[in-house]
């Protein structure tokens, strides 16, 4: 008995934190809140039915982008933490200890759990759609990868209350990450749940990538594709070829960890620098994971508030298959102070200053679109449009970085923390809330108020701009990146002081988006038309939100800017009035979620290292996976008369 | 030419930081290695500076020219859909000031490997990272010393790296750029710094709690006052033995440090392979 409390109060819950305690009460109070909420508006068999088995793209979609908002919540909180202990010398606001889990945490949840969820969120709602299709391919899959990413990060953060978080950086270079060097269970969360999530990522590119290739509309060639389906399509070619290289490096140190191998330890034959090669091997691939979709977007919201077709079309998919192909032979800059030699160095320096040429031709494609446009400053807008000069300040330290005798003296400082923050929040940030407010609509049948989004977007990106752009000149008077206090006579105190309040500045922007998401569901413009922006691709060619089975009946493409030239060339009526077929969907299934949780289950017990529960979890799964395979599951079709009643309600028979 | 307004940049660059009365290590080097750096640091904010500008400027210029509400937009043009002479223009700019960047790149890339002054007798010193602190061995004079590393002025300083635990990097912002430690390996810095002076180093590579406090100081000394103080510590110091040794790995922070000599089966303890030379050419380094 009192060894069972005596496990209880020092290694499973943990203890002796006031904010770790306050966390426990919010984690209990919210769930107490949603249970209530739930039972009192007996909306228990809707979040099941609805959304819990649902295999639809824009609901999966959806999910995605809210997990992925409470995700960026998180992050951004583990950032002001950050900030708050910094903004003065000597603080001891947080302690060491604190400040590692704190920064490691702000690392991994805003790559894994925030940036790649919410465009996986914005892809599976546009893209499909775009195409002109009715799901993706494999919905049943879809659901998957998103229950997985979902329980995976749900283990991830779990870490913060029981059993201790990561605290080896997101990176988790070995052998810090290594029992040795780091016992305790902090370590596991970070390999099992990035485990489980990166399974659902790599189903996901999987999904997109036979979607992309099979499902689009009659007529639209790979070369009358929207860009942001293309930028869908490339990443996920670049998703399925990276991330087996992080599941192989992952397992590598689990095993190292559980079972006590040396794949990456320091002695008994170890390679740690060979977890560098492999993390990086993935990792660079990952930064342009997580930022062709948002070029993408950028292309998308630019072209139609410009209201016209994108300047060099051809340029910009030819520009991203570089970019693809470069992206996989630039990985050692990530590590160049690691005593390579001159010739390794050299051709990693050149192949990573080669990136700069296709980002460039697409940085003078996006300014050509708005040549001889007519520009309309919505807040969608105003979010592509910030990003062409602060993505340019962020690509231009990424060439002096990768200058390898100057990065000797970047490494490692607040130099680099500016840079990836600005080619990060600046592409992939600003992309997912341009993508949010451009696609709002379409999700849920209403605008986003534009006046709150103007505040949003003004204060978040002067907050970006004080926040970020002293970590350069910080950087170079020596700061490097970790560290959770400095002292006070090295003259860093006031830029660290300015970029604190740049960081709380962003902080309030997110306050005001999130309050104008509440504020537009109840009282925002609704979207009767389906096309409120004067759009280009077939997005917007149905109803807002968009049905069940987002097409009626399927649109013939016969050009780029399918909905533009269909409304050019006044066609919209003609495709509306075609005859109606009953439409063949794939059914709900309970089995995503279950196995997910089971998956979640398994991750747990080998977490904690009792493998017991965590083969229970395995062989639960692989039941699942038996049950599927025995599964004759042959859809439904929506009867003529209910889509009749649909398009009717939504006002276009 | 050249020179000269790259001289007048960096003391306009300095100005700047002058004005606000800050140490900038990287912007103010204090040898030629870090002046090395100093100089492709300049050079590709030159070139990086007007790639800005030129986006900037034309960003500037269409966001204003082309706003929807202007006057008048007799200039629309929603078909316009590229031009190949453009396309052209705006990949092969990017390529020459890519050739620009990259060839001295490569150049310093090779150069930095080097002795930087290849006409003065250069000094070999052993770093050892360990939890949170740093260990200098000096092979030529039989000493060690911890969290504080003196070194001769004027001439250069072969510094060969390992850990004794995670990973590190080893940096002297002043002196010139950092290179990682890592355990079970060695690599290779060059550093030199021009006169004697006190400059800050810092472990660059997070490895644990106590990172932040893992600091060193390099102390240059006239190569007279160097020998002097290398007699004083020979003569005056208490020796490590091997049980402080171990004292001194287990994790936790220590003071500045000075060992009169280190226990003889360490001599040859960090003789292993250096990544990016062949294996058995690695441990003639050691010894001068």
């Amino acid at each position: 008995m009192e060894n069972i409390k005596d496990f209880l109060l020092h290694d499973f819950f943990v203890t002796g934190e006031p904010m770790i305690y306050m966390a426990d009460v919010a984690i209990i109070l919210v769930s107490l809140a949603i249970v209530f909420v739930l039972t009192y508006f007996k909306k228990w068999k809707w979040l099941w039915k609805e959304w819990l088995t649902t295999v639809d793209h824009k609901k999966i979609g959806i999910m995605y982008i809210i997990a992925a908002l409470a995700m960026l919540f998180r992050g951004g909180a583990d950032g002001l933490l950050m900030r708050a202990q910094l903004a003065l010398p000597n603080l001891h606001f947080l302690n060491a200890q604190h400040y590692n889990e704190i920064f490691t945490t702000h690392g991994t949840i805003m790559i894994f759990f925030m940036a790649m969820p919410f465009l996986f969120g914005l892809i599976n709602v546009a893209m499909p759609l775009q195409i002109g299709a009715r799901d993706v391919a494999f919905p049943y899959l879809n659901a998957i990868s998103f229950w997985l990413f979902f329980f995976g990060a749900l283990l991830f953060n779990l870490s913060f209350v029981i059993g201790g978080s990561p605290d080896a950086g997101w990176t988790s270079y070995t052998p810090l990450a290594e029992k040795g060097l780091d016992p305790g269970v902090g370590e596991n969360y970070y390999l099992i749940g990035l485990q489980l999530s990166g399974i659902g990522t790599l189903a996901s590119g999987i999904n997109f990538i036979v979607t992309i290739l099979k499902m689009r509309a009659p007529g639209m060639t790979l070369m009358k594709m929207p860009m942001f389906t293309w930028a869908s399509l490339i990443t996920s070619v670049i998703i399925v070829f990276a991330f087996p290289v992080l599941t192989v490096a992952l397992a590598m140190l689990t095993i190292d960890r559980l079972f006590g191998a040396h794949f990456f330890t320091a002695d008994s034959g170890g390679m740690p620098m060979m977890w560098a090669n492999l993390f990086w091997i993935w990792g660079h691939p990952e930064v342009y994971i997580v930022i062709l979709p948002a070029f993408g977007i950028f292309s998308e919201v630019i072209s139609t508030f410009a209201g016209k077709k994108l300047f060099g079309y051809k340029a910009m998919v030819w520009s991203m298959i570089v970019i693809c192909v470069l992206s996989f032979f630039v990985w050692v800059h990530h590590f160049f102070a690691m005593g390579a030699g001159p010739a390794v160095n050299s051709f990693f320096g050149v192949s990573t200053m080669l990136i700069a040429i296709p980002t460039g031709v697409k940085i003078f494609n996006w300014l050509l679109t708005l040549y001889k446009a007519k520009i309309r400053f919505t807040t969608a807008n105003l979010w592509a449009l910030a990003f062409i000069p602060n993505f340019v300040i962020g690509g231009i330290t990424g060439v002096m970085l990768a200058v390898v005798p100057a990065d000797f003296q970047y490494h490692n400082s607040y130099f680099l923390i500016a840079h990836f923050h600005y080619v990060l929040i600046a592409g992939t940030v600003f992309a997912v809330f341009a993508g949010l407010h451009y696609w709002w609509p379409k999700m849920f049948g209403h605008m986003l108020n534009e006046r709150l989004g103007k505040w949003a977007f003004w204060i978040f990106v002067i907050g970006f701009n004080v926040c970020f752009l002293p970590m350069h000149f910080v950087g170079l008077m020596g700061m490097t990146r970790r560290l959770y206090t400095y002292p006070a006579d090295l003259g860093w105190t006031p830029w660290n002081f300015i970029e604190t309040i740049g960081a709380f500045a962003m902080g309030v922007a997110f306050i005001i988006m999130v309050y104008n998401i509440y504020w537009s569901a109840r009282y925002g413009e609704r979207d009767t038309t389906g096309d409120p922006w004067n759009g280009r691709t077939l997005e917007w060619a149905v109803s807002s939100p968009a049905p069940e089975y987002n097409f009626a009946t399927i649109p013939e493409v016969k050009s780029l800017d399918a909905f533009w030239e269909m409304k050019k060339n006044g066609e919209v009526e003609k495709w509306r009035k075609q005859p109606l077929e009953p439409i063949h969907m794939p059914d709900n299934s309970y089995r995503p979620f279950v196995i997910s949780v089971l998956f979640f289950i398994a991750g747990f017990g080998f977490v904690f290292e009792w493998l017991w529960l965590g083969v229970i979890g395995l062989i639960g799964v692989f039941l699942c996976l038996a049950l599927r395979s025995f599964e004759k599951d042959e859809g439904h079709h929506i009867p003529v008369e209910e889509i009749e009643r649909t398009e009717r309600a939504a006002g276009r028979l | 030419m050249v020179k000269k307004a790259l001289k007048s940049l960096m003391l306009f660059g300095l100005s700047i930081f002058a004005l606000t009365g800050c140490d900038v290590p990287v912007l103010q080097p204090q040898g030629p290695v870090a002046e090395k750096q100093f100089h492709m640091i300049i050079w590709s904010s030159i070139l990086m500076l007007f790639v800005l500008l030129t986006v900037f400027t034309l960003f500037g210029f269409v966001v204003f020219k082309y706003r929807a509400n202007r006057a008048n937009d007799d200039d629309y043009e929603p078909d316009l859909e590229g031009n190949t002479k453009l396309e052209i223009l705006w990949t092969t700019i990017p390529i020459i000031i890519i050739l620009l960047l990259a060839i001295p790149t490569v150049i310093t890339i090779h150069d930095s490997m080097k002795n930087p002054s290849p006409d003065k007798k250069p000094i070999t010193i052993e770093v050892t990272s360990a939890e949170w602190k740093w260990l200098f061995r000096y092979p030529e004079q039989g000493i060690e010393t911890v969290n504080v590393v003196h070194i001769p002025a004027d001439r250069p300083v072969h510094f060969v790296l390992t850990s004794a635990g995670a990973m590190n990097s080893f940096w002297v912002p002043s002196l010139g750029g950092q290179m990682y430690t890592m355990p079970d390996m060695k690599t290779e810095l060059w550093l030199e710094a021009d006169k004697p002076g006190r400059y800050d180093g810092r472990a660059a590579n997070f490895n644990g709690e106590n990172f932040a406090h893992m600091t060193f100081t390099v102390v240059a000394q006239k190569q007279a006052d160097f020998d002097k103080w290398a007699d004083k510590v020979k003569a005056e110091a208490p020796a490590l033995t091997m049980k402080e040794y171990k004292k001194l790995l287990k994790p936790g922070l220590v003071g500045k440090k000075v060992y009169s000599s280190y226990p003889a089966e360490l001599e040859h303890a960090s003789d292993m392979d250096m990544p990016g030379m062949k294996g058995g050419e690695a441990s003639e380094h050691g010894k001068h």
